[in-house]
């Protein structure tokens, strides 16, 4: 590159100095992100998927690569498939209970009353504390014999439940604490979506003469679409991922392992019983099946916007 | 007409009354009962107010675990891990929102893949490095395999990316190096951003469950939710020492709730809609 008055040559060098000194000012700036990602996420991801191919244990030396043997075991593992029925359960009821009422809180606090922030506070509030702290409570409420709910059920003539000692009511108790424990979330997220629709739409309606209902289900349902996929998808990946709860609340699986779930599979196979392969290989379908519902969920969102 | 349709709503208002005393009559019960005496607990009919307010249940948890060992355990680890992943995560949010360098593009989009794999998929071979790195039961390795900054680090780009370009040029003509512009210019320009990201960082990291309950097997290194999840398997179903150590978990985080209830909503309506 020649240049033919000095002026300007001086200003290019001085222009490449500065694009160096960018270069550099970057690089200082973005490894230690690069060495987190690198340390954390990138070596762990190759290494899940080279032990699942092996039959690395924490209670024996040996490692060996065992080809897909950890995968076939696995897929006619009982107890794999026990744990993905109660996951989809799981997944499948705590989001239909959570999604419809969600919506419908938040189109109730969506108007101008006095209580609203105190409302919007009570609701929120489970969000916020911590899993294990608010359990303890729950584990109270459910107790067969002193428990709260038992005594509103015999005052109101019904028969005692025996709650989370019973193999049929144990998962179900634990999707309605986290029901309670996570609607909050789900209110707050779609009272901005309803937030957004602009109200001359629902003026409009309303001087066309379409009743509460109507401008409900023929103008904010629709308008919430996007939201609402966004909002159910999220937690079917959510909850192919839990744990917590079931941990703290169910011990060692529950009744008959009525709440092993799938993270707990997981859990059990690497730590519990320490066959870390077969856990690798566990997990990596866990990953897979989590991926499949992100893709959908990325074109579903992709679509939504490309028809605005 | 509108005046008395705004003002009313009687039915709304009675139902949401109802629904939020169902949210927050366990925390009503909570309350009530780490004041009562465990005959006051076993008693039938069930008793709602404790006889009186003594602390012996709170003495109680005290004596069954370190739980103030737990609670500083706690505190200092969100903290350190809110600091560091938000410095982390700002630095190369900067670099990557307004730096130009070869790659750049494909770090991001390296980052966003990351977001993908849950928790549980790499829990495996972290815990194999940690055991490998000497980091079992230590603060360094309840700390450093969660600072995942990827969200916050996207979260932060997209924030930096609305400060203006000639705000950074005017203050390189007055001849500021990259590092003062980050320092002086772009974190005084996003607190708000900051803040959001790092509430975020701070309740992921507070109750974090899984990574604590591996990484630790010392009981001094248990962290509030491990030390809990202990305290049940150790008092069986002693409620009343149970709701003691409840109620002083949540109470702390109730009490900034409710003072920060605007950030709190802020930080979900923009992180919950962003992955």
């Amino acid at each position: 590159m020649e240049q033919k008055d000095t002026g300007n040559r001086s200003g290019n060098s001085k222009q490449r100095n500065f694009k160096h000194d960018q270069y550099l000012a970057a690089m200082v700036m973005i490894s230690p992100l690069l060495i987190t990602l690198i340390m954390l996420f990138l070596l762990p991801v190759v290494m899940v998927i080279a032990m699942s191919f092996t039959n690395w244990s924490m209670t024996t030396p040996v490692r060996e690569y065992i080809g897909l043997r950890n995968f076939s075991f696995i897929l006619k593992d009982a107890r794999f498939w026990k744990a993905l029925t109660n996951t989809v359960y799981y997944t499948g009821l705590k989001l239909i209970l959570d999604t419809t009422l969600a919506l419908f809180i938040a189109v109730l606090l969506d108007k101008k009353l006095r209580l609203r922030r105190f409302f919007r506070i009570a609701h929120f509030a489970p969000v916020v504390v911590p899993i294990t702290a608010s359990s303890l409570i729950w584990l109270w409420f459910y107790d067969p014999g002193i428990g709260p709910l038992n005594q509103i059920l015999k005052l109101l003539g019904l028969p005692a439940m025996q709650w989370l000692y019973s193999e049929k009511t144990a998962l179900l108790s634990v999707i309605i604490f986290s029901v309670w424990k996570g609607l909050g979330y789900n209110v707050v997220l779609f009272l901005a979506g309803l937030q957004s629709i602009p109200e001359s739409y629902l003026e409009a309606a309303r001087v066309d003469g379409a009743n509460e209902w109507q401008v409900f289900s023929r103008i904010k349902l629709p308008l919430l679409a996007p939201i609402t996929s966004f909002i159910v998808m999220m937690g079917i990946i959510n909850c192919f991922k839990v744990f917590t709860e079931v941990d703290v609340m169910t011990p060692n699986h529950g009744p008959l392992e009525s709440t092993l779930l799938m993270v707990s599979y997981i859990y059990d196979q690497s730590f519990t019983r320490g066959k870390i392969g077969r856990g690798a290989a566990a997990a990596l379908i866990l990953f897979v099946i989590i991926f499949i519902f992100t893709m959908i969920q990325r074109t579903f969102t992709r679509k939504e916007v490309g028809m605005d | 007409m509108a005046r008395k349709l705004r003002s009313g709503y009687p039915m709304t208002t009675a139902f949401l009354l109802i629904t939020s005393a169902i949210m927050i009559f366990p925390f009503i019960w909570m309350f009530l009962s780490a004041f009562k005496t465990p005959a006051e607990v076993y008693n039938y009919p069930p008793k709602w107010f404790p006889g009186s307010f003594k602390l012996t249940n709170f003495f109680e948890v005290f004596k069954k675990i370190p739980f103030l060992r737990f609670y500083a355990n706690s505190v200092v680890v969100a903290l350190l891990q809110t600091f560091l992943q938000i410095a982390i995560s700002a630095m190369g949010a900067f670099a990557l929102a307004k730096l130009e360098f070869p790659g750049r593009s494909k770090i991001q989009v390296f980052m966003q893949s990351s977001l993908f794999v849950p928790e549980v998929v790499t829990m495996i071979p972290l815990f194999i490095l940690a055991a490998w790195a000497g980091l079992v039961d230590t603060y360094a390795g309840l700390i450093l395999p969660e600072l995942n900054c990827a969200f916050t680090t996207l979260l932060l780009i997209s924030f930096f990316k609305t400060i203006p370009n000639e705000l950074i040029d005017a203050a390189k003509v007055d001849g500021c190096g990259y590092y003062r512009i980050f320092l002086a210019i772009i974190l005084p320009n996003s607190r708000t951003a900051i803040g959001t990201a790092s509430l975020f960082a701070f309740l992921t990291h507070w109750r974090s469950y899984m990574w604590p309950l591996i990484i630790t097997n010392n009981v001094k290194m248990r962290t509030l939710p491990i030390g809990l999840k202990y305290l049940v398997t150790e008092t069986g179903s002693e409620y009343q020492t149970l709701m003691a150590a409840s109620l002083m978990a949540i109470v702390p985080v109730l009490i900034v709730y409710m003072l920060m209830e605007k950030e709190f909503i802020q930080s979900i309506t923009l992180t919950g809609l962003k992955t």
